[in-house]
């Protein structure tokens, strides 16, 4: 390595913008005769609506324009897509009901877009919006899942409330090793609904070029190709080659900003009818109720274990929140990137699990940080630890013993996925050793004296990321590939710039990738540039999610970089008069083997653009390449999370005192990022665990719609964390990465909850559902108390 | 229309304002002082902080009016030309930022702690940092970048 | 927000008179409720009058066994004010613990206690220290002046001029959080008083009240002891996603006793 390539902690190239206020966030665009637009929601979460009257608000001062669903179904334009389609038991397809851009006779949830007014400020068309005169006919809402399959529940779209039932597994196998066990454990357990609230909020320009009849879109994007392609091609019909999709800097995403929203289509479209920019930037307030929601399960579950505790079979039944709508990926989290993780790190060898995804008059659910995987692991890593308490064995003994053994890979599970490698032991070590777990019954005595409750709680995960393999995903019902795109350009002085499919929301990538280049051309970081976001620059990208950006992405970049280098190596043989085979490449020198002969990177690139001396006949001119990377399989990280707690029984509050993650990512490109991605992850995963929940009311209103309510992770909420790396390397992609993004939140809420647990044995508690909030433990402790008084 | 005059990170200026207009509006949309975000509509998130005479206050929850006359610190009157003040310096060095949205107010907000208190506890930097939300680093990094930056703020004196 | 006409007054009389002469008019004190509040568009007042500009409103003095704080001092300011936390280190103490640090560099006592937001934290030291609200017309004295939720006795147009505090043997103020929006879902503030002891709870009703059985037990015996077989009732209290009226109640009384204890 050398102090700019793979494997060292480069600080940030991206820093010094943001850092001195210049991040150019979407927000912060302004186009010349720029015009805003404020979005009329519903108030009320299922209703007919019987009149939207805007005749009135079109009078107000600064209004240019006011449109509904109307005028856009007028104008021929469709619904939002979705991207994947999942089966039904029986073979039959999911219901896929309409998604209108703006409501179509019914609103479904509260938020649902009735109409846009466009004004000259945004005060103005908040002014004006008040003005439309809406009637609603509301109707009986269905708040929670429980709800929705009631009999005689409203239905909620015309097919009703199931959107499908699905399965995955050996049904006959697993009721086969149920019947033979010699004990069953069983868990009821919700994974709570979380609302992703990266901290830009969404916003969008629409920017229609009258003289060219072009439309630029900028927008808060993790996937600025993917929404050329949705909104192009499904909703509005613009060609892409007369739509440019740009996605600036973003302040975050964590999945909530794959998705097409409405919003994008309303001024891209609008901007065309109005012949002028229109800008639309979410409030907080306003993206509780137009974002895309994250979890949502609600699961009951069954391992059967042998008189070893050896895990025979695990049976699931989930029942899945879709929301109102389908969201862009939103029938893929429940099913393929959930049920597929539920055999874990184990050798459990049959799985069975059934999926209900269900409509309700809610927000629609999507990909959040971990998207199906946090949810098969929070699942799995509880069951194991009630596993244990049914067994009457020790939590880490239990797991040591179903460990998929380090030589067993490739180890294919039974549910679908082909790991590649691992070593789950050495993750378990590493993690108590670094933890003090042995140390632990004295740190709970000690505490104990000082009138707190201490536990400790494990989890040995593992998660599917880097997607995907086009043809598998395809074969799964997916609507697009999910391969990566990169593009090199070398410049005649030897400057390069990386133009990259993927996208940076706080990743660092113009720093990671940077480091790829530098690591295999030897040239200096700051001659490298990383340039994302813009559909107009880079041939296609599918974006960044599923923890895919280095293993696809990065590949997608070394597969170009092969490119370069081939093309530069006979180059550099014609100029030093050798063949291309005696060509090395060496700290940014084309050498001739065993010779002193060598050419500079400079010299190479100067000669692709000032072909004098050249191989004219066998050899274009220019240095630029092109790569798309589709991968072989699914990365799997893995790891072990270890949490502390301690629980202040007279009030239930409950302080993480300690949390150690040795997560096994594959290979490490930048190590001071990678530690930030799982503290960041950690975060996430803490707050699903203790603080964040969204409560919906019987008549679907959001109660926790807001961050006076929404309990966002401070930093007094959390402790610093003790995170390190372990590695085995990725066996099918030329840098051996694994994926960083999602595994801090993947891993982490098993272990709070299990610590949690830990701390109450003593009141007989078996499983406490997230978020543990100061109330329910309290209620436990109170109850407990009460029960011993008696 | 009132008329707003106040010292932005050492300029004079002045801009035509509506009583309702806020202080953010009149950085970002007046002055294109862009650095300053607005990240939730309850005064909490705290990436608008910017200081006013010296003091963090969220400009998002300040009238553009009640500045009028004041002199105001953005997250862009910080670094001399290309040279970072030592608390943003202390970011980069640190990983404090990731995304890069709460990143402003959250350095404004760290420099005023680090006025009051050149060598603050972790303790002293969570509590401190109660109004400034971010949802990237988990605060790990900013915790580590404050001490470090204050400490370089109080070493620079 | 909606938009309204600014003034800025630089006396009490000439904010008095604006404030007469405009039914719809408001004042403004730091605007750390208000400005959220026109925000959400849940006020719509066809003025506003910011108080920033009145010098009388400011300062801080100690002295005669009393605290004043003018109306328009920062909670800022009191958290660091070395008289006050000399004379009444509970009072520093609850105003350093209000909102966020940039919350408290705008934020105003007279602007608190005039919302009487229910889960504010200075009506709760007003009431614990049996404090006096000074305003251009009256003095009215606390446990006449918290009337129900967003209530107060201030009649339209009144403004209030100082808090005076009486300086007690002993006092503290203890609050549970409420996580999200970290105002306080049940902060007690208890005072030993040459009369005897005050105890007043925020947050956990529709207004900051006096929890007598505490005071009676504390007036016997001033010991977190003493408030062993003392139990709120959870009649009447609030309850929401976060708290129900049961554990309200009770963390009313982990907060009493936690407040002895630091007093």
């Amino acid at each position: 390595m050398g102090a700019e390539g793979i494997g060292a902690a480069v600080r940030r190239k991206e820093d010094f913008r943001f850092l001195t206020g210049r991040g150019n966030y979407t927000d912060d665009i302004n186009r010349p005769g720029q015009t805003h637009a404020f979005i009329l929601r519903s108030q009320v979460a299922h209703a007919e609506i019987a009149k939207v009257d805007t005749a009135k608000a079109a009078m107000a001062p600064g209004v240019v324009a006011i449109f509904t669903g109307t005028d856009f179904a007028a104008d021929g334009k469709g619904g939002l897509p979705c991207g994947w389609l999942v089966k039904n038991k029986d073979g039959s397809n999911m219901q896929e009901p309409p998604h209108p851009v703006l409501a179509q006779g019914k609103v479904r949830h509260v938020g649902d877009p009735i109409a846009v007014v466009i004004a000259e400020t945004r005060e103005q068309a908040k002014d004006a919006a008040e003005l439309i005169e809406v009637d609603l006919k509301e109707l009986p809402a269905v708040a929670t899942m429980a709800e929705a399959v009631k009999p005689g529940a409203p239905k909620i779209h015309e097919g009703g409330n199931v959107c499908y039932d699905w399965h995955l597994g050996d049904k006959d196998a697993c009721e086969a090793a149920f019947k033979g066990a010699h004990k069953v454990a069983k868990i009821d357990l919700v994974n709570n609904r979380l609302v992703p609230n990266a901290m830009e909020p969404r916003a969008a320009i629409g920017d229609f070029d009258r003289a060219t009849g072009e439309y630029t879109l900028y927008t808060t994007s993790q996937n600025p190709h993917v929404i050329r392609l949705l909104m192009g091609a499904f909703v509005l019909q613009i060609p892409e080659s007369r739509l440019r999709v740009v996605a600036p800097d973003v302040g975050g995403g964590f999945g909530s900003k794959i998705y097409h929203y409405a919003e994008e289509a309303i001024v891209t479209w609008a901007s065309a009818k109005v012949g002028r920019p229109i800008k639309w930037t979410c409030e907080r307030s306003e993206s509780f109720m137009s974002d895309a929601h994250g979890r949502d399960h609600v699961s009951h579950a069954e391992m059967a274990m042998d008189k070893d505790g050896r895990f025979l079979a695990l049976r699931v039944k989930t029942d899945a929140n879709m929301g109102a709508y389908l969201s862009t990926f939103a029938p893929a989290i429940p099913t393929y990137l959930y049920a597929t993780l539920l055999a874990g790190v184990y050798t459990t060898p049959v799985v069975y699990a059934e999926v209900r995804a269900l409509f309700t008059n809610t927000l629609p659910v999507d990909a959040y940080r971990g998207a199906g995987r946090p949810e098969a692991t929070f699942l799995l890593e509880r069951l194991v630890d009630v596993c244990a308490a049914e067994m009457g064995m020790d939590r880490l003994e239990i797991r040591k013993r179903n460990f998929i053994p380090a030589n067993a890979f490739p180890y294919q599970t039974p549910v679908a996925l082909q790991y590649d490698s691992g070593d789950y032991q050495a993750t378990l070590a590493t993690a108590l050793k670094n933890s003090d777990w042995a140390g632990f019954e004295a740190r709970r005595a000690a505490a104990k004296k000082r009138g707190k409750l201490r536990g400790i709680g494990i989890s040995t995960y593992i998660e599917a990321c880097g997607i995907a393999p086009s043809a598998v995903v395809g074969s799964l019902g997916a609507r697009a590939g999910l391969y990566e795109c990169a593009n090199i350009r070398v410049h005649p002085t030897g400057s390069v710039t990386v133009f990259t499919g993927c996208h940076s929301h706080g990743q660092g990538h113009e720093t990671t990738y940077a480091q790829l280049v530098a690591d295999r051309l030897g040239i200096p970081l700051e001659q490298i540039e990383v340039s994302h976001g813009d559909t107009n620059k880079i041939p296609f990208g599918m974006g960044t999610y599923g923890s895919r950006s280095l293993a696809v992405g990065g590949t997608a970049i070394v597969k170009a970089l092969d490119k370069i280098v081939d093309k530069a190596k006979k180059i550099a043989a014609h100029l030093l008069e050798a063949a291309p085979a005696d060509i090395e490449l060496k700290d940014g020198k084309f050498v001739v083997a065993g010779t002193d002969k060598a050419k500079a990177f400079g010299e190479i690139s100067l000669a692709a653009y000032v072909p004098h001396n050249y191989p004219i006949d066998t050899v274009e001119p220019g240095l630029e390449e092109t790569a798309f990377y589709d991968p072989k399989n699914f990365t799997f990280p893995g790891g072990c999370h270890i949490c502390e707690v301690e629980i202040d029984p007279d009030t239930g509050v409950t302080k993480v005192v300690k949390f150690t993650a040795v997560d096994d990512v594959g290979r490490v490109i930048n190590p001071m990022i990678v530690e930030g991605q799982v503290h960041g992850g950690l975060a996430q995963g803490i707050g699903q665990a203790l603080l964040e929940t969204c409560v919906y009311d019987d008549k679907g209103q959001l109660r926790s719609g807001s961050y006076m309510d929404y309990t966002m992770p401070r930093a007094d909420d959390l402790p610093s964390f003790d995170v390190a790396t372990q590695i085995t390397l990725c066996t099918h992609n030329p840098l051996g990465v694994k994926g960083v993004g999602e595994v801090g939140a993947i891993g982490s809420p098993p272990a709070v909850i299990n610590a949690v647990v830990d701390a109450l044995k003593e009141w007989g508690v078996r499983h406490i559902d997230m978020p543990a909030t100061p109330q329910k433990i309290w209620g436990i402790i109170n109850s407990g108390r009460q029960a011993a008084a008696e | 229309m009132p008329k707003v005059s106040m010292t932005v990170n050492g300029r004079a200026v002045s801009a035509d304002v509506e009583g309702r207009t806020l202080l953010v509006q009149v950085l970002r949309d007046k002055l294109a002082l862009t650095g300053t975000h607005v990240g939730c509509d309850t005064s909490q998130c705290g990436a608008c902080v910017v200081h006013v005479d010296g003091k963090s206050v969220k400009s998002c929850t300040v009238l553009a009016v009640q500045a009028d006359g004041a002199s105001v610190t953005t997250i862009e009157g910080l670094a001399k030309g290309n040279e970072l003040h030592p608390m943003q310096a202390a970011f980069k060095e640190h990983h404090g930022l990731q995304c890069g949205f709460c990143t402003p107010g959250m350095v404004m907000s760290a420099v005023d702690l680090a006025q009051r208190n050149p060598d603050p506890s972790e303790h002293d930097v969570r509590e401190w940092l109660e109004g400034n939300i971010c949802r990237c680093t988990g605060y790990h990094n900013i915790v580590k970048a404050v001490q470090a930056g204050a400490k370089a703020m109080a070493a620079a004196k | 927000m909606y938009e309204f006409a600014y003034h800025k007054p630089a006396s009490i009389a000439d904010a008095a008179k604006l404030l007469a002469a405009d039914g719809d008019a408001k004042a403004m004190a730091g605007g750390q409720t208000l400005i959220p509040t026109l925000k959400q568009r849940l006020a719509k007042p066809s003025a506003v009058v910011d108080l920033s500009g009145v010098k009388e409103l400011g300062g801080i003095s100690v002295g005669g066994g009393k605290v004043t704080i003018g109306a328009m001092t920062r909670h800022a300011d009191v958290a660091a004010s070395a008289d006050v936390k000399k004379a009444l280190p509970a009072l520093a103490a609850l105003a350093g613990g209000i909102g966020d640090p940039a919350v408290r560099n705008r934020g105003t006592i007279g602007g608190s206690i005039a919302n009487n937001d229910p889960a504010a934290d200075y009506p709760a030291a007003c009431l614990g220290l049996g404090a006096t609200i000074k305003t251009d017309k009256r003095e009215i004295p606390a446990d006449a002046f918290f009337k129900g939720m967003f209530e107060t006795a201030l009649e339209p147009g009144e403004l209030i001029v100082a808090v005076t505090f009486p300086v007690p043997e002993k006092a503290a103020y203890m609050k549970f959080d409420q996580p999200a929006s970290r105002y306080a879902l049940v902060g007690v503030f208890v005072a030993k008083t040459a009369t005897g002891a005050r105890v007043a709870v925020t947050g956990a009703g529709s207004s900051v009240f006096r929890w007598k059985d505490a005071e009676a037990a504390l007036s016997k015996t001033w010991s977190a002891a003493a408030l062993d077989g003392v139990k709120a009732s959870a009649a009447g209290l609030n309850a929401d996603i976060h708290g129900s009226a049961e554990y309200r109640a009770h963390l009313i009384g982990v907060m009493a006793k936690r407040a002895v204890e630091k007093a």
